[in-house]
């Protein structure tokens, strides 16, 4: 599918017999970006653009970058303006001569796009062009502003494509492939381009470690950033892309929001028999994760400040239940977010539970399925884990670690010892927001509802 | 060295190892008294008798296993296919006999024998009389599978055939019957399992065996005119398979294609391709790319007869995709 795409734009762009006016492809801003916001243009529409140019800034998902041309030409259209969203390898703008009729137009939106030879700016975009002109067929599927786009797209689009040699090579030379631009089929980097940018850095004296060229068995060589050298069975491992995000987002909420932590011992053998119960008469059963998520949902809608966001001079109270759920990963560890979990019912939640975990594991999840929940719940209780305190995940400013489901004996009226399910939670908070009182009352609610539900509707 | 032809290097092969070891023989339809359909046999009868040299019926499957059944028991027999496309009939043979009497006696049994004949397309000889059997034979644990390209690889390979004590199925060609070489005089062996390299080269590896070897070196004259030094391996025994030799130029070259006369599904070529693309990952600039024949029945239009086939325009081609030309 997205071979068929990337054919069709080739068309288009060589479509007669002089070049045509160029698109301005969305492109990887950082090593996990999968699509970018445009927060500001610095070029306006019939604004003359040299190659090196800031031609606006684009927030991935670590953070705002400048988006450099890097082509030349008067800036004909912008297609995504301000504010909208884009993933890679969607046209955000076309570069060409001034005055030049745009023939053929990207199809960011739909399933197919006619393309049409009109001259006004406004037929120029319409989607219906329908004079026999050429029509392009794009797998890329839905842009942002349309609809959300498949996980599927979204990575066939955003991975950067290198020969394995071409990737060795920029390996062992401490290059990014993101440096690169690719000259193969589809934007492939070979190991011509490699070593084209090798060359240009030894012109520039820029040091390059070693000789490029491949010698004996390749092997990867630790940084020499690396001061602590490692011994000869101890291993040095690079750091991956998500690693460094969890490090920094991790190392940042534990040192700046002052945790505190409350645990509760809650009593599930209701919320056991009411899962059994209803699993009976569905056919997809649900998860306890559910439940949580669900009774937690309930109880933040009464509690607002615990779903709330330290901003510094001001504080986010948040009107929607966002709750995301840590999924570990083999590298590290993902929060999908199940939006808008007050106004769900279970089951709408177990699905998208589901499908939330499933595009996880396969590293589909979009930014906006796993950034900004407003609480976060952890769930170490299948490992065997009784207890834990987990730090929070921002911009939550709280995160609920959830323990083992273990059958405890319990006295009872008039000193008799009765068996309970048993489990217990923590509750880590903020205290810039969430004040020790505020997180004990929405904890306690809590307990009340996992035990019996009817508090919800207090 | 003399100069002297595939079809005569073969015959030295077979003549100087039943002059060497008695039990060795030759049977097959009409090898003895026409002196073979191609004539590769000429002279053995007179030299050898009809006790060694045997006319057998037309029927392969017979024949065949009166073959199997002679190695069995001592004996070193050359069975002669007149084309490999007969020995379908005798396929049942050699891979439940030939193949796996070893393991079916617990090791007690061997089957010393050589089944050769011309195998793939000659020309005019349409869909059921031109069909290359390598990747069908090498599939089968237990067979040896030798394909040479020369005279010289020819006699030095059906020498160690012979001498081998498993089933080997030896490849030749009605085309390259009359093709000349250097072959010495002396006697000599070429051990199965080991690949030549043809032609030294930097830029790309070009793998094949058999007759396509003639197309592989004149693609790569082309290359090199483009700049492009090739380097090709000749397989020699399509199984077992000389990997190292792959990987080792594979690994300076960073780019390979292969070429072989089978049909591309499940082929000696895709599996090849298979092994470069797990063992020489990380030194691929590019995908290997195959040149085989198409996926068809041998058309007898003889346009379209060539056209099926691996030609050199095709490997050109190919080369130049994996090198990003």
């Amino acid at each position: 599918m997205y071979e068929e795409a990337a054919v069709s734009l080739l068309k288009v762009k060589t479509r007669g017999d002089k070049l045509m006016a160029e698109q301005v492809l969305m492109t990887a801003l950082s090593p996990t970006m999968e699509a970018g916001v445009l927060v500001r243009w610095h070029k306006q529409e019939g604004d003359w653009v040299d190659v090196g140019d800031i031609l606006c800034e684009v927030e991935t998902d670590k953070a705002t970058m400048d988006y450099e041309s890097t082509s030349e030409g008067t800036l004909l259209k912008i297609l995504v303006r301000e504010g909208e969203g884009a993933a890679i390898g969607d046209t955000i703008a076309i570069i060409g001569e001034a005055g030049e009729k745009i023939n053929a137009l990207p199809s960011n939106g739909d399933s197919s796009q006619k393309l049409s030879d009109g001259d006004s700016s406004q037929e120029l975009y319409s989607v219906s062009g329908g004079d026999g002109s050429q029509e392009i067929h794009s797998g890329v599927s839905t842009a942002m502003k349309g609809g959300r786009r498949t996980a599927t797209n979204i990575m066939a689009d955003s991975r950067i494509k290198a020969s394995p040699l071409a990737r060795k090579l920029a390996e062992m030379n401490e290059l990014s492939l993101n440096d690169i631009s690719g000259t193969g089929p589809d934007g492939r980097i070979i190991k011509a381009d490699v070593e084209k940018l090798i060359k240009e850095r030894v012109a520039k004296q820029e040091p390059v470690k070693e000789e490029w060229a491949v010698k004996g068995p390749l092997s990867a060589k630790p940084s020499a950033a690396y001061t602590v050298q490692a011994a000869s069975e101890e291993e040095i491992i690079p750091v991956s892309p998500r690693r460094k995000v969890i490090a920094q987002r991790l190392s940042e909420s534990k040192y700046s929001a002052p945790h505190y932590y409350l645990t509760v011992t809650v009593t599930v053998d209701n919320l056991i028999n009411t899962r059994n119960k209803l699993n009976e008469s569905l056919s997809e059963k649900l998860s306890i994760n559910a439940f949580l998520i669900k009774y937690a949902a309930e109880a933040l809608k009464k509690h607002q400040m615990v779903n709330a966001s330290w901003l510094g001079d001001t504080i986010l109270k948040r009107k929607q239940v966002d709750i995301g759920l840590a999924v570990a990963l083999s590298d590290g560890l993902i929060t999908p977010v199940v939006r808008d979990c007050g106004n769900k019912g279970l089951i709408a939640i177990e699905n998208e539970l589901h499908e939330l975990i499933e595009k996880a594991r396969n590293n589909k999840l979009m930014p906006e399925e796993y950034q900004n929940p407003g609480f976060t719940i952890s769930n170490l209780g299948s490992l065997g884990i009784e207890e834990f305190t987990a730090i929070i995940n921002p911009p939550g400013s709280a995160i609920l670690a959830v323990g083992q489901m273990k059958k405890m004996p319990v006295v009872g009226e008039e000193d008799s010892i009765k068996v309970q399910t048993q489990m217990k939670m923590t509750l880590s908070c903020d205290h810039r927001v969430i004040d020790g009182a505020v997180g004990a009352a929405f904890l306690k609610n809590l307990k009340d509802i996992i035990e019996d539900p009817f508090y919800a509707f207090l | 060295m003399a100069l002297i032809t595939f079809r005569e290097a073969i015959r030295q092969a077979m003549d100087e190892e039943m002059a060497r070891d008695e039990r060795v023989i030759l049977m097959g339809e009409e090898v003895a008294e026409y002196d073979g359909a191609y004539k590769v046999s000429q002279g053995l009868l007179d030299k050898y008798g009809d006790k060694r040299v045997i006319d057998t019926p037309i029927t392969e499957a017979g024949f065949s296993g009166i073959g199997i059944g002679a190695a069995m028991v001592g004996l070193r027999p050359i069975v002669e296919w007149m084309t490999f496309n007969f020995s379908l009939l005798a396929y049942d043979q050699v891979v439940n006999n030939a193949a796996k009497m070893r393991h079916m006696s617990g090791g007690q049994i061997s089957v010393p024998i050589v089944f050769r004949g011309p195998n793939g397309p000659a020309e005019y000889l349409s869909s059921q009389h031109s069909q290359a059997l390598q990747s069908v034979y090498a599939h089968v644990p237990g067979l040896i599978v030798v394909a040479p390209a020369t005279p010289y690889d020819a006699k030095g390979l059906l020498k160690s055939s012979i001498r081998n004590d498993n089933p080997v199925l030896f490849l030749e060609a009605e085309l390259m019957y009359n093709w000349k070489g250097e072959v010495p005089e002396e006697d000599y062996l070429i051990p199965i399992g080991k690949a030549d390299v043809k032609r030294v080269g930097s830029d790309i590896t070009l793998i094949t065996c058999s007759k396509p070897l003639r197309l592989v070196e004149q693609a790569a004259q082309h290359l090199a005119e483009l700049g492009v030094e090739a380097e090709i391996i000749d397989l020699r025994t399509v199984k077992p398979l000389d990997e190292e030799a792959i990987y080792q130029s594979v690994r300076k070259t960073n780019r390979c294609v292969i070429v072989d006369q089978t049909w591309p599904f499940a082929s000696v070529a895709s599996h090849i391709g298979w092994l470069v693309s797990k063992n020489c990952f990380d030194y691929l600039d590019a995908p290997a790319e195959l040149v085989t024949s198409e996926d068809v029945p041998m058309p007898y239009n003889h346009t379209l007869e060539l056209e099926v086939q691996p030609t050199v325009k095709k490997i050109v081609d190919a080369a130049k995709k994996v090198l990003y030309m």
